[in-house]
């Protein structure tokens, strides 16, 4: 009774933050950015402005609906590379082992031992603010997880009496991973990519939220945080709706992870 | 024993080498020079000046040249100079590591006081409305955002009722410990909860506790003699392994409360491109997380009577 | 077991229900036995027959999804389901002690044995801890465990499985109760400690005077040590008798075909080589116990009535009951 709880609630909150995600832009009153009319500054919510104005008179709903695309984009995007980097390096590591394990193996402890937001900060240094550096940056940090449970997928099928049976065959060896170990190894990796995803929506925020990852004026719900403590005083709204719409997505997701992992990945727990 | 404890601390070398490396590697690739940033500021230097730098701080030398310079300072501790405040950036983050670490062991004294006992009372009546109302406590703390948290914290108790200063740290008085370490401190409080609840649960399972319950005891008995010393064992490397990265995720907590950390430290310098402090406060926070690692590994296996001598 | 004297333990038509989302389920049916003081009894059957609820029912260790829903357990006249929970505690370990069938996962792994032996004494006996150590390293002796001071501060692990088994009988006899019930106490050890931890069970409860409930799915193993076997087969005895009796004379199809698929000693000489008998068909599940008698999709005396109506216990000339309609 409980998964389904978890995978109703978080489901929807998912599916809802999804459909902010495609069809902001349609659910927007303004123009996130253009709309500024300095005549609206500071409104608290009311009829007109749903979440009331900023600094710039620019309309928070609006801003919060494009905002969602951005959320989005990089926690899907990043979710993704890091799936396939993870994935790609686990199997052939299992599969080819030797001096390629050995190396993957160790990759893989060294990014266990940094801390990840460190990781991504420096990422963000080094490549300078904005989208695409984001992506890449929060796609490198998380894929040692699905490395391993990869790995460790590609160890036990390769020693399974058909995958020999293949290769006898001439099945190349692509062809082996991906029809035989892949699809094994799904449930866990849909799990990890799931909760991966709230995670790189906390870090996107918080890496806008200081100024290294989205710049303003683009909506990211991180910077409009940001900019919202200068007025916190004055306008408090500002400060609330931004993180109340990241807290509910990554709840959704978190949500809708852990439902996911009771029915994909049963052995694994609640620890993580 | 001693010889397992030793072996341990000794596989930490090659790992600091290879972060050692790493974050070499990554910063000598960047492209905007430390020059170029100020000039980007509009506060122009002469070239003249830019070019004696670069030849002081040996940046055209080739780079294996650098990388052998740079080993041989860390083994000194010589972290390098700052560019900008032309002070060793050991003595600089030697500065803040006090306030990041008082930060940190608050936060995490928060999480062990409210997450042990909340996982605690959830496990032992599964399927409660208590269980269910703490998970899902917990399952929102792992889903705010540390400083959106931090804002509203900041909004509520301090703007508003006035019972704490806002940002700051002060003289170092606990009134300004409490805000921060609380932004801080709920994520790891709720991880730990879900933690113990899933290791009691697992425990009041197992067979041990069955035999415990067939010699008579009573339930308080069979919790505290059984069930208690298992379960901390099990959540102990969770303990630990936050502990660990909480340095690391207080970097945004500490800008929010101008907290005069190690994580705002690394903020600053980077919009800076003060390159050698960045390094040098990144090379920290990850040598701390890997040694808290290592050491909770150790003290597992000291625990555990079971692994003792592997 | 004579006339006039109070059976120790007396299970009177016991029913254990199992819930689940699907419904509630009749894991335990009709059960009724009677063990004697100092009486040896077996309880046979295969894995998922319902011995081993039994015995945590009568111990009143039932959890949920399980629950008592029928029937009554007296411990020497006694109705003991029906105490309060506080008093049900205080005969547990006390006048009723439990041996389990994996040793190594019933002793806390991080523990030393020999406190886990002492608990037993401070529970019980008030005893203070310092006595309490000293009693278990004496009760280690009486199972036999050589160089028994060094073993108490042992761990589980450290132990092979025939020592931890010891264990576990010195932690149920350390309080001489009037009952002990094991289950399955030789399965996950190897053969030769097979013998010696049997041997040693029927030395000590001889000594004191306790009887024993043997739960197994060896039949041969049961016929050894008690007196008097019951045969259960998905959630209902089937058969009870003496042990020589069962095995000469077995009424019931069931027993019939456990004590013909026993492999013996001499018989490919006798009767050259054979195959092994074996029951047809498998245990059904508790979801899907057929209708009438439970046996009757693998037995080979079945009629119609046997698919319809449920067969009474009917006692036996020779003593003893069996639940069939066709038995003999």
């Amino acid at each position: 009774m409980k998964i389904r709880a978890n995978l109703a609630i978080g489901g929807g909150l998912t599916v809802l933050a999804v459909f902010v995600g495609l069809f902001g832009p349609w659910l927007a009153h303004t123009d996130p950015i253009m709309d500024a009319n300095l005549m609206n500054a500071e409104l608290p919510p009311s009829g007109d402005f749903w979440f009331g104005t900023d600094q710039q008179g620019r309309d928070i709903w609006s801003r919060v609906m494009y905002g969602a695309q951005i959320s989005l984009a990089v926690g899907i995007g990043s979710q993704l590379l890091n799936t396939v980097i993870g994935t790609t390096l686990g199997v052939t590591a299992g599969y080819w082992g030797g001096w390629w394990d050995d190396f993957v193996n160790g990759l893989t402890n060294l990014m266990l031992a940094i801390p990840s937001l460190i990781f991504a900060l420096a990422i963000m240094a080094i490549l300078g603010p904005g989208l695409t550096s984001l992506l890449i940056a929060l796609g490198l940090t998380n894929w040692s997880y699905t490395c391993r449970i990869s790995r460790a997928q590609a160890l036990s099928i390769k020693s399974q009496g058909y995958v020999q049976a293949a290769r006898v065959l001439g099945y190349g060896d692509l062809r082996i991973m991906f029809t035989q170990i892949l699809p094994n190894t799904l449930g866990p990796i849909i799990v990890i990519a799931t909760l991966g995803m709230g995670g790189s929506i906390l870090a996107e925020a918080a890496l806008s939220f200081l100024g290294l990852g989205v710049r303003p004026p683009s909506p990211s719900w991180g910077s409009m945080l940001s900019d919202a403590r200068e007025t916190i005083t004055t306008a408090p709204w500002l400060s609330l709706f931004p993180g109340l719409a990241i807290f509910l997505t990554v709840l959704g997701l978190n949500l809708l992870g852990d439902g996911l992992r009771d029915i994909l990945d049963p052995q694994s727990r609640s620890r993580r | 024993m001693l010889g397992f404890v030793i072996r341990r601390l000794l596989q930490m070398i090659p790992m600091l080498v290879a972060i050692a490396l790493l974050i070499f590697v990554l910063f000598s690739v960047i492209p905007g020079s430390f020059a170029t940033g100020q000039q980007d500021e509009g506060l122009g230097l002469d070239m003249a000046v830019v070019a004696r730098m670069r030849a002081e701080l040996g940046l055209d030398d080739p780079l294996y040249v650098r990388f052998g310079k740079y080993v041989q300072q860390l083994a000194t501790l010589d972290l390098g100079v700052s560019f900008r405040s032309r002070q060793p950036v050991i003595e600089m983050i030697g500065a803040r590591m006090w306030p990041s670490l008082k930060l940190t062991i608050a936060a995490m004294a928060f999480a062990i006081a409210i997450g042990l006992p909340l996982g605690f009372v959830a496990a032992l009546r599964p399927g409660s409305l208590m269980d269910l109302g703490l998970m899902v406590i917990a399952v929102s703390g792992l889903s705010l955002p540390k400083f959106w948290l931090g804002i509203l914290l900041m909004y509520l108790f301090a703007l508003t009722l006035g019972w704490f200063p806002s940002f700051g740290y002060g003289q170092g008085g606990l009134s300004h410990l409490v805000l921060p370490a609380l932004a801080l401190g709920v994520s790891p409080m709720a991880l730990l909860a879900r933690t113990t609840r899933a290791a009691v649960l697992d425990i009041m399972n197992a067979d041990f506790v069955r035999t415990a319950r067939s010699k008579g005891m009573n339930e308080y008995r069979v919790v505290v003699w059984h069930v208690l010393r298992n379960a901390l064992v099990l959540v102990l490397t969770t303990i630990g392994l936050q502990f660990g990265s909480l340095l690391g995720q207080g970097v945004v907590v500490e800008k929010l409360f101008a907290w005069p950390g190690i994580g705002s430290l690394l903020v600053d310098s980077v919009f800076q491109r003060d390159i050698p402090a960045v390094q040098g406060c990144i090379l920290v926070i990850t040598v701390f997380f890997l040694v808290i690692n290592t050491s909770v590994d150790i003290a597992y296996k000291l625990i555990d009577p079971r692994i003792r001598y592997t | 077991m004579s006339a006039g004297n109070m059976p120790l333990l007396s299970v009177e038509d016991l029913h254990i229900s199992l819930t689940t989302d699907a419904g509630h389920f009749a894991a335990v049916e009709g059960v009724s036995f009677e063990i004697g003081r100092g009486e040896t009894v077996g309880l046979v059957g295969e894995s998922g027959c319902g011995k081993s609820i039994t015995a945590l029912s009568i111990m009143g260790l039932l959890r949920h999804p399980l629950g008592l829903s029928g029937g009554r357990i007296r411990l020497t006249g006694q109705d003991i389901q029906a105490l309060p929970a506080a008093e049900l505690r205080a005969l547990r370990g006390k006048r009723i002690a439990m041996i389990f069938q994996e040793p190594m996962t019933a002793l806390n792994p991080l523990k030393q044995v020999g406190t886990q032996i002492a608990e037993m004494f401070v529970l019980h006996e008030g005893a203070s801890w310092a006595e309490a150590e000293k009693r278990a390293i004496e009760s280690l002796t009486q199972v036999k465990v050589p160089a028994p001071e060094r073993r108490a501060r042992a761990y589980p692990h450290e132990l092979s499985g025939g020592m931890r088994q010891r264990v576990m009988i010195a932690i149920a006899l350390a309080c001489a109760p009037d009952l002990l019930i094991a289950d399955e106490p030789t399965t996950a050890l190897d053969v030769t400690v097979q013998a010696e931890i049997v041997d040693l069970m029927k030395e000590l409860c001889a000594a004191r005077g306790t009887a024993i409930l043997m739960i197994s799915h060896d039949l041969g193993l049961v016929t050894d040590i008690c007196k008097r076997v019951c045969v259960m087969y998905a959630g209902r005895i089937v058969e009870q008798q003496d042990s020589e009796q069962i095995f000469n004379n077995p009424q019931h199809p069931y027993t019939q075909g456990l004590v013909a698929s026993l492999p013996r000693l001499g018989m490919r000489a006798r009767h050259g080589r054979r195959r092994l008998t074996e029951i047809a068909g498998v245990v059904p599940g508790i979801a899907a116990y057929p209708g009438g008698c439970r046996f009757n999709p693998r037995c080979g005396r079945r009629t119609e009535i046997c698919e319809r109506v449920v067969p009474e216990l009917t006692p036996l000339d020779e003593g003893g009951l069996v639940r069939c309609h066709h038995h003999g």
